[in-house]
């Protein structure tokens, strides 16, 4: 069985993002990029099922400009088989991409998608669901747990009340959520033999796919600040504080 | 114009969340219908045809939406989506998981968590973990949205006398299939509606700890959250997790007991009316956002501060 894992290039998490002084979004020069890390434990997973014995083979694809294909090194470097990398613009909305995927999908028959729930980025968390969509298939969407076994596979999900156990049909689209596993980092060994795997570049039209924007940005701002607030010197002062002046307790 | 509102129900009750769609619903203006879809949805039906401004109750009551799965919900939905301008549901992790699906199905782009209406194409929403929002138009047939909770001020629950609809489509796409559910059970208001948030993260050092934070939150009314690092430690359940991939809150106070302050975090509890603090490093980036600061070590702290609530 082969696993596709989409791995989108993002804004690092740990940088401060800084709105563009004309409001048309955000500002993405010598800025510090890196994988989505939804997806590096969705890459993370697809490795243990390859070594498991579950997959045999690891496909990462990234859409985006050309320095997605550092993305797919890394996912490269991390384990996965080979890469798939499909020239877009930066900003590609879900459906677009996620038709993109279908293609790609059609072309190479993967078992399972493991997919991020959510990309830091445009906090979408649309991506996986659509693909699901789009090829009929069954979706297993925040998953803190996947078992595979034949036809089927187990998936419990994060859900706002607790857990959720499900059993969906292969093959299967699975979004991945934070504690479904602790992504393993590249060793300098691996990342030099990244550098020898393939890695495939297609462009839109290749596949077929119209990736026209369905949304306009109308305008991208900074939210307002919160006023400075004040230190407290101890317990009893905090809680007057919240008595008698914010008067919430 | 008329929007079709997906009703958001657990355990055979209406999920308060879903007044807060209908409040973002009436906004936009026009009619208001609501879909309620599972399985022995009578009570749910109840409350819905109750909300003030709703025209029409559609019931799909059928054992194929019992738990709400996607896979079932979304072409169900697809097929009642003739003569609707908009599609909405709450952004909770049932809205979510079906929204996407139905987008794609009626190919057009869902417009993701809004927490502004500007007018019926053009909505606001964060993006970046809330460092950035963005205002986006949608020239979609159908605008598929889901709506952040706290943005929106609840809809009236009663008042309203919808007309009940019963509608048929829904089958068992065959796909999928439920098999149960790990809730936590506790007797305080649910996170994300609840007045008053009290959270612990990493600092709290294991899950025993957080005892100390139950004990305040029985004394004020509260709910009890965390931060991805108390998650990841296996302190507290996945559901208490607040934050940009958690849950989003904004009640009346949050204190935040042991966190750092990530933007992660911030994320989820910025728009709280007033937060409090308490951390042993007078330089966490909590202390930025805080109306209240409290430099301390939070075992010393949180003992006091039960004792000081009485
Ligand atoms: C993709 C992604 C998604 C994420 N989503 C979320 C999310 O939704 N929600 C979220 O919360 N995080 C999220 N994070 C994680 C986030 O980046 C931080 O790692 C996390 O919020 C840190 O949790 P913390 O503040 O509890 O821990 P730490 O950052 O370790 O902070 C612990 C704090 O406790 C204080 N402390 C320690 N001991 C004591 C004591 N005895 N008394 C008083 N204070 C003490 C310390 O001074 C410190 O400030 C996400 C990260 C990523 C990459
Ligand atoms: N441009 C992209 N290239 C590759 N994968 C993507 C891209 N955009 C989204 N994805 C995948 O879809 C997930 C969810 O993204 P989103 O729906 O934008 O929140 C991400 O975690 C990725 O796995």
């Amino acid at each position: 069985m082969k696993v596709l894992v989409p791995v989108k290039r993002v804004i690092d998490y740990n940088v401060k993002v800084r709105v563009k002084a004309d409001q048309s979004g955000v500002e993405l020069a010598n800025v510090k990029m890196a994988m989505n890390p939804f997806d590096e434990i969705a890459v993370e997973q697809a490795l243990r099922l390859r070594e498991a014995g579950t997959a045999d083979e690891v496909i990462a694809v990234s859409i985006g400009p050309a320095q997605n294909q550092e993305t797919i090194r890394t996912a490269l470097a991390m384990g996965a088989d080979r890469g798939i990398h499909i020239e877009a613009p930066h900003d590609i909305e879900p459906l677009a991409v996620a038709k993109l995927l279908k293609a790609v999908v059609a072309q190479e028959n993967p078992g399972i998608v493991l997919v991020g729930k959510q990309a830091i980025d445009d906090d979408c968390n649309q991506t996986g669901q659509m693909l699901a969509a789009l090829l009929g298939w069954a979706q297993g969407t925040f998953a803190s747990a996947l078992e595979i076994a034949g036809d089927k596979a187990k998936v419990i999900r994060e859900v706002d009340g607790g857990l959720e156990h499900i059993e969906i049909n292969m093959p299967a689209i699975v979004t991945v959520d934070l504690r479904l596993n602790e992504p393993r980092y590249a060793s300098l060994p691996n990342i030099m033999k990244a550098k020898k795997k393939p890695l495939d570049s297609l462009t839109a039209g290749d596949l077929g796919v119209d990736i026209a924007p369905r949304l306009t940005i109308v305008k991208v701002e900074e939210p307002a600040a919160r006023a400075a607030g004040i230190k407290v010197g101890d317990v009893q002062e905090l809680v007057s504080k919240l008595k008698n002046e914010a008067k919430v307790i | 114009m008329s929007i079709l509102i997906l009703c958001d129900h657990e355990n055979g009750q209406l999920s308060p969340v879903t007044l807060n769609a209908v409040s973002a619903a009436s906004q936009i203006g026009g009619e208001m219908h609501i879909l309620v879809a599972g399985d022995q949805t009578g009570n749910v039906v109840k409350a819905a045809a109750s909300i003030a401004g709703i025209a029409k109750v559609l019931v799909a009551d059928d054992k194929s939406l019992a738990n709400g799965l996607a896979e079932n919900l979304a072409p169900l939905m697809q097929s009642l989506s003739g003569g609707y301008s908009h599609m909405m549901a709450t952004a909770t992790t049932t809205g979510k998981n079906v929204m996407p699906r139905l987008a794609a199905l009626l190919d057009v782009m869902q417009i993701s968590d809004i927490i502004k209406i500007d007018d019926a194409n053009t909505f606001q929403r964060p993006i970046y973990a809330g460092n950035a929002l963005s205002t986006v138009s949608s020239n979609e047939a159908i605008k598929v949205i889901t709506v952040r909770g706290t943005a929106f001020e609840a809809a009236a629950a009663e008042g309203g006398n919808a007309t009940i609809e019963p509608v048929a489509g829904a089958s068992d796409a065959g796909l999928s299939a439920y098999v149960k559910s790990e809730l936590s059970s506790s007797k305080r208001p649910e996170l994300t509606s609840a007045p008053i948030v009290i959270s612990g993260g990493r600092g709290m050092q294991d899950g025993a700890n957080f005892a100390m934070l139950e004990k305040i939150a029985d004394k004020l009314g509260a709910a009890v959250g965390a931060s991805r690092a108390a998650v990841d430690a296996g302190f507290v359940p996945n559901d208490y997790q607040v934050g940009q991939t958690g849950k989003v809150v904004a009640p009346d106070l949050y204190v935040a007991v042991g966190i750092s302050g990530a933007i992660q975090h911030l994320a989820g509890m910025k728009d709280s009316k007033v937060i409090v603090a308490i951390n042993k490093d007078d330089e966490a980036p909590i202390f930025q956002v805080a109306d209240y600061g409290l430099v301390a070590d939070l075992f010393d702290a949180v003992p006091a501060l039960e004792k000081e609530l009485g």
